[in-house]
């Protein structure tokens, strides 16, 4: 796991595991969670991303395992837990016969903020995230983006210090999202530690600090984003004149990075991964034009979090295969 | 104040905007046991053997009763209608009590079902029904209704805890208006056959209509009837202590424990 000697933990988990029936959603899943940081946990659907969150969220008890959340135990400090933590889950958590402003009185009510305390919070909150003019529609009247943000608003009435949020953006359009995230960044930027759950591996990208992947209920991969990056490599890439040149360009790259290039005869593009880090692009110019092999492109770049995310749930996948 | 209190106070400020918000259910359902008064007091009151005013002055408390036991179906409906959407979560996830929804909700429920009787006992005083106990014996009536109200809203909640779906629970809901159909709330139940008399005596809503007609001074228990009949005030008492004593425990753990 990320490895930071002094710094503690917002959230902290050891071997979660949890079954519903015959699916077991989570098999033994480590998290550690730096105060302050944002973590993207990535993975596909059914990985246990949500489940996770419910369980960190004291909404559903662990089969098996602990977790600490802002240093109290979920399952035996669950009102600690709850005084401290924002939750947005998947599904709107707002009250949707209840206008904006009321939902948010309601919730500020149920959090102890009494009298005028929760309704100015409530003012404030709609107006950061820009729902004054709708404040008194029925929240069901709302769009998804407003919705999403009514719902954010909801769970920050407390400035918490842990804030979960479960596939913030999932649906959204790419002006509510940069508005989703700009917020996010706004709460680290006071101190809050951000839990995010996402299928987007771009937003993992912008806003993590670290990314934990997980995949069938398992942390699969943990590290920077630039660190996951760095242990797939870079990504060697050339268009060739025609199809016939492919077979050779393919050899080339083959010897220079060292696995097994990708074709595609309709863009006449060879592509690989290569782990290699002294691989520079004069070289593989310099190797095709020796081989010559004709082109009329070539690139060396960073792969992008959806070639690491394929790339590293492979492999886990294989390590599982030959561990079973 | 203590956080139930509290807690419970916001959930019944709740309760009562979503009603603002959308009124018309409200209206519903208060003009349905109005509609059936005068429809079964002219059309059926007319077909039988007990003279058509004295029939719905008979009605009258049967159908305030029938109205308290719909609670059932209320409690029923808006506990499904609540875990199964996302807003449950968040007061999951919130440091409030665990009580405070169900209690929150039903006292804004026995708010409005208060509220709600007072056009139906008018149209009932219109058409034949006397109150002819004093205040008392009337206050007594009124506060038996709703400790009715109170347990069956309560029943209902756990049950809609335990339906899959809104749509379960409203079809499971619907089917309750049964329920004032095997009692005495619409019709005497001694020229019942023996074992369905019995049914129907053993029915809560007997005994708490029975109590209404012996407290307002309608009709006196007939002693020859099943216990909670023929002894109708403590029947209704124990009969309610009996549902609030089960329903609410496990409405309240189920609350806290679902979706788990």
């Amino acid at each position: 796991m990320v490895c930071r000697m002094t710094t503690t933990y917002a959230v902290l988990s050891e071997g979660l595991e949890k079954r519903f029936g015959e699916v077991h959603a989570l098999r033994g899943l480590d998290l550690a969670v730096a105060e302050g940081t944002v973590c993207g946990v990535l993975g596909p659907n059914g990985a246990g991303k949500t489940t996770a969150v419910r369980l960190l969220t004291t909404l559903l008890a662990p089969d098996a395992g602990s977790a600490r959340v802002a240093g109290y135990d979920v399952v035996r400090e669950q009102d600690a837990v709850r005084r401290r933590i924002g939750v947005t889950g998947q599904s709107t958590s707002v009250d949707v016969e209840l206008t904006g402003r009321q939902n948010l009185q309601l919730f500020a009510k149920l959090h102890g903020m009494r009298g005028a305390a929760g309704r100015e919070r409530a003012a404030e909150l709609l107006d950061q995230f820009d729902l004054l003019d709708a404040a008194g529609r029925a929240a069901g009247t709302y769009s998804g983006g407003m919705r999403r943000r009514l719902d954010l608003a909801a769970s920050l009435l407390t400035r918490p210090r842990v804030l979960f949020l479960d596939e913030p953006t999932t649906g959204l359009d790419p002006a509510s999202r940069n508005q989703i995230w700009a917020a996010v960044r706004a709460l680290t930027a006071e101190g809050t530690t951000v839990l995010l759950t996402t299928q987007y591996l771009e937003e993992a990208d912008r806003l993590a600090d670290d990314i934990v992947l997980i995949d069938q209920g398992r942390s699969a991969v943990t590290g920077t984003p630039a660190e996951l990056k760095a242990r797939i490599g870079s990504y060697a890439h050339v268009v060739v004149t025609s199809e016939a040149e492919m077979p050779r360009a393919a050899a080339v790259l083959d010897q220079l990075t060292g696995s097994e290039p990708q074709l595609d005869a309709v863009e006449r593009t060879v592509g690989a991964v290569s782990m290699d880090a002294t691989l520079t692009l004069p070289r593989i110019v310099r190797a095709l034009d020796a081989a010559r092999v004709p082109i009329l492109d070539a690139s060396l770049r960073p792969p992008t979090l959806d070639e690491v995310f394929l790339r590293l749930t492979d492999t886990a996948d294989s390590r599982k295969e030959l561990v079973t | 104040m203590s956080s139930l209190a509290y807690d419970s106070t916001a959930m019944f400020g709740r309760q009562l905007q979503r009603i603002k918000h959308a009124p018309g259910v409200l209206v519903l359902t208060q003009t349905m046991p109005i509609t059936m008064l005068l429809f079964f007091g002219y059309v059926f009151g007319s077909a039988l053997a007990m003279p058509g005013e004295q029939y719905r002055a008979y009605l009258v408390p049967g159908l305030l009763v029938a109205t308290a036991a719909g609670g059932l179906m209320t409690g029923m409906f808006q506990a499904a209608q609540d875990s199964h959407r996302g807003v449950m979560d968040r007061l999951r996830t919130l440091p409030m009590s665990r009580a405070a929804v169900p209690a929150g909700q039903s006292a804004a429920d026995l708010l409005t079902t208060a509220l709600g009787m007072i056009p139906l006992m008018l149209v009932g005083l219109a058409v034949g029904w006397q109150v002819e106990n004093g205040p008392l014996g009337a206050l007594g009536a009124f506060g038996l209704l709703m400790l009715l109200r109170l347990a069956t809203t309560w029943m209902g909640s756990f049950l809609g805890l335990l339906t899959r779906s809104e749509e379960a629970a409203g079809q499971l809901g619907s089917a309750t208006f049964i329920l004032p159909l095997l009692s005495n709330a619409y019709i005497p139940t001694d020229k019942l056959p023996g074992w369905l008399r019995t049914i129907a005596e053993w029915n809560p809503i007997s005994a708490v209509a029975s109590a209404v007609r012996d407290l307002c001074g309608n009709a006196a228990p007939a002693p020859d009837a099943a216990w909670p009949v023929a002894h109708p005030v403590a029947g209704s008492l124990a009969w309610c202590a009996f549902l609030l004593l089960i329903f609410v425990p496990l409405a309240v753990r189920r609350y806290a424990n679902s979706g788990r």
